[in-house]
């Protein structure tokens, strides 16, 4: 069973991994290229070291390579996540426990640590701080994600006394609030823009949620009717 | 409305009983995980394997899908 959701997720992710693939050409690399652009007008001069992989493999192979590897990857824990939640979060179908996982994965695994951190083109960064950023978004990811769990936990407890809609708001807000508590006291990004085009750097962030939106949409959709054949329709309770 | 043959139908598992989740979690979780890692952070804060090629490789893909880079 959970062998057969695993593949199917990984499948679903795959999809949506070249979907998103589609969507970063169209929408990504321009802005990347821009960036890039500038990075090289403002380069101090660096021994110029020869090129490990070209601009045409990166934006190309490489990028192809990364969204699928991630999509499968994603998707794969996708896969685990609908295992424990299905019939658990509520009394909700194959696909619309899929639909609920994907906004609630969309969200927590990307939306809210972006929000913190946001992604950056290059030229935009500062090597000196990579680890320490790096660092610092992954457990951004990981508290965000186990506040999601607990957020989800906790409006199911309380759906008992107080009804599904108050308990959802409950736990909604309590999500936020611990997030913002979060937010507040994890240092601010350490990056620097300098000169870098603010136009540009807007273009790029907004390309990076449409991408990883793109992706998950896609991986919600495709995997709830994959799902469904694995556990069947929702039974008909009628006596 | 009209289910045809529902005399027949095995009844669906609506849960999946943890233990049976919790192997695949395990084993799947840390190797899906590393996918992720190599993807967002393999050369760049952290290296497993010497040199950039990993990180220039899946540079676009590092940047777009919003993990720092550099």
């Amino acid at each position: 069973m959970v062998r057969s959701l695993l593949i199917r997720g990984m499948l679903a992710g795959l999809v949506a991994g070249m979907l998103a693939f589609v969507v970063a050409r169209l929408i990504g690399e321009t802005p990347v290229e821009l960036a890039i652009g500038f990075e090289e007008q403002h380069a101090h001069e660096h021994e110029e070291g020869a090129e490990l992989v070209s601009r045409a493999t990166q934006s190309g192979l490489g990028l192809a390579v990364a969204t699928a590897v991630f999509g499968v990857a994603i998707g794969g824990l996708f896969a685990l996540a609908f295992a424990v939640a299905h019939g658990r979060i509520g009394s909700l179908a194959p696909r619309a426990t899929a639909a609920v996982l994907g906004v609630v994965g969309f969200v927590s695994v990307y939306l809210i640590p972006f929000l913190k951190y946001p992604a950056n083109p290059p030229a935009v960064g500062n090597p000196n701080t990579i680890g320490e950023r790096t660092g610092m978004y992954f457990l951004m990811i990981a508290i965000s994600v186990l506040f999601a769990i607990a957020a989800m936990v906790l409006r199911k407890r309380a759906a008992v006394r107080l009804g599904e809609w108050n308990a959802t708001v409950l736990a909604g807000a309590a999500f936020l609030v611990l997030i913002a508590v979060v937010m507040w006291l994890l240092p601010a990004a350490d990056v620097s823009t300098g000169e870098f085009p603010a136009a540009v750097l807007w273009e790029f962030r907004i390309a990076s949620i449409g991408i990883q939106a793109a992706l998950w949409v896609v991986l919600a959709a495709g995997f709830g009717p994959l799902a469904e054949r694995v556990l069947g329709k929702p039974r008909v309770v009628r006596s | 409305m009209a289910t045809q043959a529902p005399a027949i139908v095995a009844p669906h598992p609506v849960t999946i009983p943890f233990r049976e989740i919790l192997p695949w979690v395990v084993f799947a979780g840390i190797i899906l995980s590393m996918f992720v890692y190599f993807v967002g952070a393999e050369q760049g804060a952290t290296s497993m394997i010497s040199g950039t090629w990993v990180h220039e490789f899946v540079h676009d893909g590092r940047h777009l899908l919003g993990f720092p880079c550099h």
